[in-house]
């Protein structure tokens, strides 16, 4: 069987998920990757040498300016009738082009799988994470979207072949007119290894300061929960939950987090999760590994303190 | 402008799912159920844009169980001026959802649809990107802000790192995201009022849609539970466990 994988970048680097999801493709055939942008070699380079990867199709031209999915879906229809799965990351991007990739197609997609039981039979996560359908598709070419962390990153290799694809058509529907994207020099959310995250325990924007000190001392990522978002604490691209990103790093700590269903959806396949509250009840005490009741004003620096000498 | 909003029933959000004990599904009798709160974002958004006089004319539409009827009539508490439900089995796919959506739109031509980003049952994330894609329009979606301008909008759109902007031209779907508004609660009055206004039950094989599903859900299980874990008594055992038994740090 032939797999196509749709690969996230921003122009220069490759999106963490793509290698996870290289890694569950490759248990349904022989992979090729596509990278498609105004610019896309230098991706495409990165893309080559990720082990499991046959050939890269690089397709570069003005109107992929800000990945837009009328666009992309119109190119992968060109080439898509050529594999029997297509796949990408369940990533905001790859959520946001792969539906329409499907109904162009006449396919069902099955989303955000966390694992292949075969060619047609995938499991996948529903009601956050609290039932795990096994779902088995007819239709004729399946299109996926992958679950990134429910896979493990695939390896390195000698540097596949890249080869041109030409551009797909410019449907005109949608201008890009610009991103805000957050800067921070800490790591990103789903590629982190270690997260500091918060809750509407923090009180205030202002407080997340101390968190940040804590995650700077461990090299971490700053998370936050819905409620933390909702009370406009932390912008919505830090959340962790079911309907923001799902993450499973080595280590989550989370500090002033009740944990509602919908936040542990995002975060219960981390490996250790620590959770510091004052609230000796708090549900999210039941999906840690280690827990402390206590006054997170008073534990978090006490925390950052010890961890400093 | 006419705006259509697509509106689901779901088990509430605050409700712990249980798996059934053969497997089949997740139990819903005498489970408390309610509007997707994506749905309920997007009803809010037409209605203020409707009281802002952008918008003329909003319909809600509902593919479910007969029951759907009361998520639909919360629609029309909170604003929208009509409802149309296609009365079909519960488990309705996306992409059958989608094309039900498509033959409702070619009869009341909408400029603008929004849908939530993703109901919270089956988590699929696919319906307003289908939508988009069968009427070959353009799509927006997860966005936090959108603004008509005559014949195009400017939206912003929640993604991984950050915001992003596009201007797209109308028709077009646009799917909502958290923090594009905060849903008003319905009042007494209002749901009275929304008793009166038209509800329209439709089938599918009325609207020529096969929603035969291409998913067979083989089998539905909890997912593996976490190992029990530790309470520690303060900051310095936390750390020692960490550094000594979970070798993390």
């Amino acid at each position: 069987m032939a797999v196509l994988v749709i690969a996230e970048h921003d122009g220069r680097q490759l999106k963490p998920g793509f290698t996870n999801t290289v890694t569950a493709a490759a248990k349904l055939g022989e992979v090729t990757a596509l990278v498609v942008g105004k610019e896309g070699a230098d991706a495409a380079q990165a893309v080559a040498k990720v082990a499991g990867v046959k050939k890269v199709l690089l397709s570069e031209a003005p109107h992929y300016e800000g990945s837009s999915a009328e666009n992309i879906a119109a190119l992968v229809l060109t080439i898509a009738e050529q594999y029997s799965h297509l796949l990408a990351a369940a990533s905001s991007y790859g959520k946001n082009i792969m539906p329409r990739v499907a109904a162009l197609l006449d396919v069902q997609q099955v989303s955000e799988i966390s694992a292949v039981e075969s060619t047609d039979t995938f499991v996948r996560p529903t009601y956050a994470g609290n039932a795990m359908a096994t779902v088995q598709s007819s239709d004729r070419i399946k299109v996926i979207t992958v679950r990134a962390t429910a896979f493990d990153p695939a390896g390195e290799q000698a540097a596949a072949p890249i080869e041109k694809l030409a551009p797909g058509p410019d449907v005109g529907l949608s201008k890009f007119k610009g991103a805000e994207l957050s800067k921070s020099e800490r790591p990103e959310l789903t590629a982190a290894r270690i997260i500091v995250s918060g809750g509407r325990g923090m009180g205030s924007a202002d407080n997340f300061k101390i968190l940040e000190a804590l995650a700077d001392k461990l090299g971490a990522a700053v998370g936050a929960s819905r409620a933390a978002v909702d009370s406009g604490f932390m912008p919505n691209e830090y959340q962790v939950g079911q309907t923001g990103k799902i993450v499973a790093p080595d280590l989550y700590i989370a500090v002033g987090i009740s944990g509602a269903i919908q936040h542990l959806a995002g975060m219960k396949d981390s490996k250790v999760i620590v959770a510091i509250n004052k609230d000796a009840e708090a549900p999210i005490f039941s999906v840690a590994s280690y827990w402390l009741v206590d006054d997170l004003f008073k534990a978090v620096p006490e925390l950052t303190k010890e961890l400093s000498s | 402008m006419k705006v259509l909003v697509t509106v689901k029933r779901v088990i509430d959000p605050y409700v712990k799912v249980r798996v059934k004990s053969d497997g089949s599904g997740v139990e819903t009798a005498n489970i408390k159920m309610t509007m997707n709160p994506f749905c309920e974002i997007a009803v809010e958004q037409a209605v203020r844009m409707k009281e802002a006089g952008i918008v003329t004319e909003i319909v809600v539409v509902s593919v479910g169980v007969p029951q759907s009827q009361e998520t639909l009539r919360t629609a029309m508490a909170m604003g929208a001026d009509r409802g149309i439900l296609v009365d079909a089995p519960a488990g309705v796919e996306p992409l059958a959802v989608a094309k039900l959506v498509k033959a409702i739109i070619e009869k009341e031509k909408p400029q603008l649809v929004i849908t939530g980003k993703q109901a919270i049952d089956d988590d699929s994330n696919q319906t307003g990107q289908m939508i988009a894609a069968l009427m070959g329009w353009p799509q927006a979606t997860f966005i936090s802000n959108v603004t008509v301008n005559g014949d195009s909008a400017e939206v912003t759109r929640e993604i991984d790192g950050g915001l992003e902007k596009l201007t797209i031209k109308l028709p077009a779907v646009v799917t909502s995201d958290l923090r594009l508004n905060e849903p008003r609660y319905v009042t007494l009055p209002n749901i009275m009022k929304a008793k009166k206004k038209p509800l329209e039950v439709l089938k599918p094989e009325a609207l020529g849609v096969d929603v035969t599903p291409r998913l067979k859900t083989l089998k539905v299980q909890e997912p593996p539970s976490r190992s029990a874990g530790v309470k520690v008594a303060d900051v310095k055992e936390l750390i020692a466990k960490l550094k000594n038994e979970a070798r993390i740090i």
